[in-house]
């Protein structure tokens, strides 16, 4: 494994050669798809949600919480 | 933290310190094991596929403090690691999808270590088979529709500005003029966002629905009016994407974004453990 292999794919670029991902589009999918397990997790699914929330919090920190336009 | 009755503290394939960070799990075979080889994880860290019931799961080694409960949740408040680690699953996801059908799995799912993984593909195994048929073959594309009322506004005339009495009312015919402007963009935008649903669901096997962006974080320029997601058939992606990218090409002030092909993140929820006690919000 080259050190040009990991700056490559973990850099901002996709690997696939497409326009950049926007971190935005990514983050709806990565906290709100993706499959959820909650069998034997090492973190009990309410952690995980703890996680998930704060992730939440965060963006909406970020964002501000100002109303869409409906 | 929930090490049950009979967990081996140990980490076995995990060195001790370490948990296992699942990115997505597929059908075992030479395509997960080989990207496995040659692809890195979180941090750099190596890949590895971990088997069980006919399935692979793609897993890397991240260090218990950081990646624990405590450890993650202030990683998680950190917008910088935050990418990264988004960036770095979705790279091994998607380069996992490139190959083959798989099932990504949210952010930060982390078990004690690989024994605990291979279990639960064992015990889930039904599930995943059946997802991943469900999926095969299919795309997910991002669709969002905005609204940008200020490129939709015809110049405004060019007139005297009228002084006294006159500029007052001037001003107020101004605004109202705005803002039926603006009202007819949204409504436009709706009703936009509302036949590219149409356009896409007439090739898509399921749609997802997203909340609309905003805030810093949805950097384009206008208001995120619609954000959902299609499994599409990989046959129909690119055409499919034509026409919704199409649709707005005339309409002033309403811009239509197609994002992907993705991995099917947004399909990829169905699945739920046995004694789950429920995920919902709390």
């Amino acid at each position: 494994m080259s050190t040009d292999v990991i700056g490559g794919v973990l850099g901002e670029s996709e690997p696939r050669g497409g326009p950049p991902v926007a971190l935005i589009d990514l983050l709806d999918r990565l906290l709100n798809g993706g499959a959820v397990l909650t069998g034997d997790l090492v973190l009990s699914i309410a952690d995980v949600d703890l996680v998930h929330i704060n992730l939440r919090a965060v963006i909406r920190s970020i964002t501000g919480e100002e109303p869409g336009p409906w | 933290m929930n090490t049950g009755p009979n967990a081996p503290l140990g980490a076995p394939g995990g060195g001790v310190g370490e948990m296992s960070y699942v990115y997505a799990v597929g059908r075992e075979g030479p395509a997960l094991d080989g990207l496995a080889a040659r692809l890195p994880g979180v941090d750099g860290r190596p890949l590895r596929p971990v088997g069980g019931g006919g399935l692979c799961a793609l897993v890397s080694g991240v260090p218990s403090d950081t990646f624990g409960e405590q450890g993650l949740t202030a990683q998680m408040e950190d917008l910088e690691r935050l990418e990264s680690v988004a960036r770095a699953h979705h790279a091994v996801v998607d380069a996992a999808f490139a190959e083959t059908s798989v099932l990504p799995m949210r952010l930060a799912t982390v078990y004690l270590d690989d024994a605990r993984v291979a279990d639960m593909l064992v015990r889930q195994r039904s599930e995943f088979r059946e997802l991943l048929g469900r999926l095969e073959g299919h795309v997910e594309l991002g669709v969002k529709v905005y609204a940008d009322p200020r490129t939709a506004a015809a110049p405004a005339p060019a007139t005297v500005a009228p002084s006294g009495a006159g500029a007052g009312r001037a001003y107020l015919r101004r605004r109202q003029a705005e803002q039926r402007d603006s009202q007819d963009t949204y409504r436009t935008a709706s009703e936009l966002a509302a036949r590219a649903a149409r356009l896409a669901e007439g090739v898509a096997a399921s749609r997802a629905v997203h909340r609309p962006q905003q805030g810093q974080l949805a950097s384009r320029s206008g208001v995120n009016v619609s954000n959902e997601a299609y499994l599409v058939p990989r046959e129909h992606t690119e055409q499919l994407r034509r026409e919704l990218s199409a649709l707005a090409e005339d309409v002033p002030g309403v811009a239509v974004e197609v994002t992907g092909p993705w991995a099917p993140y947004s399909f990829a929820t169905a699945v739920t453990a046995e004694g789950a006690d429920g995920g919902g919000p709390r």
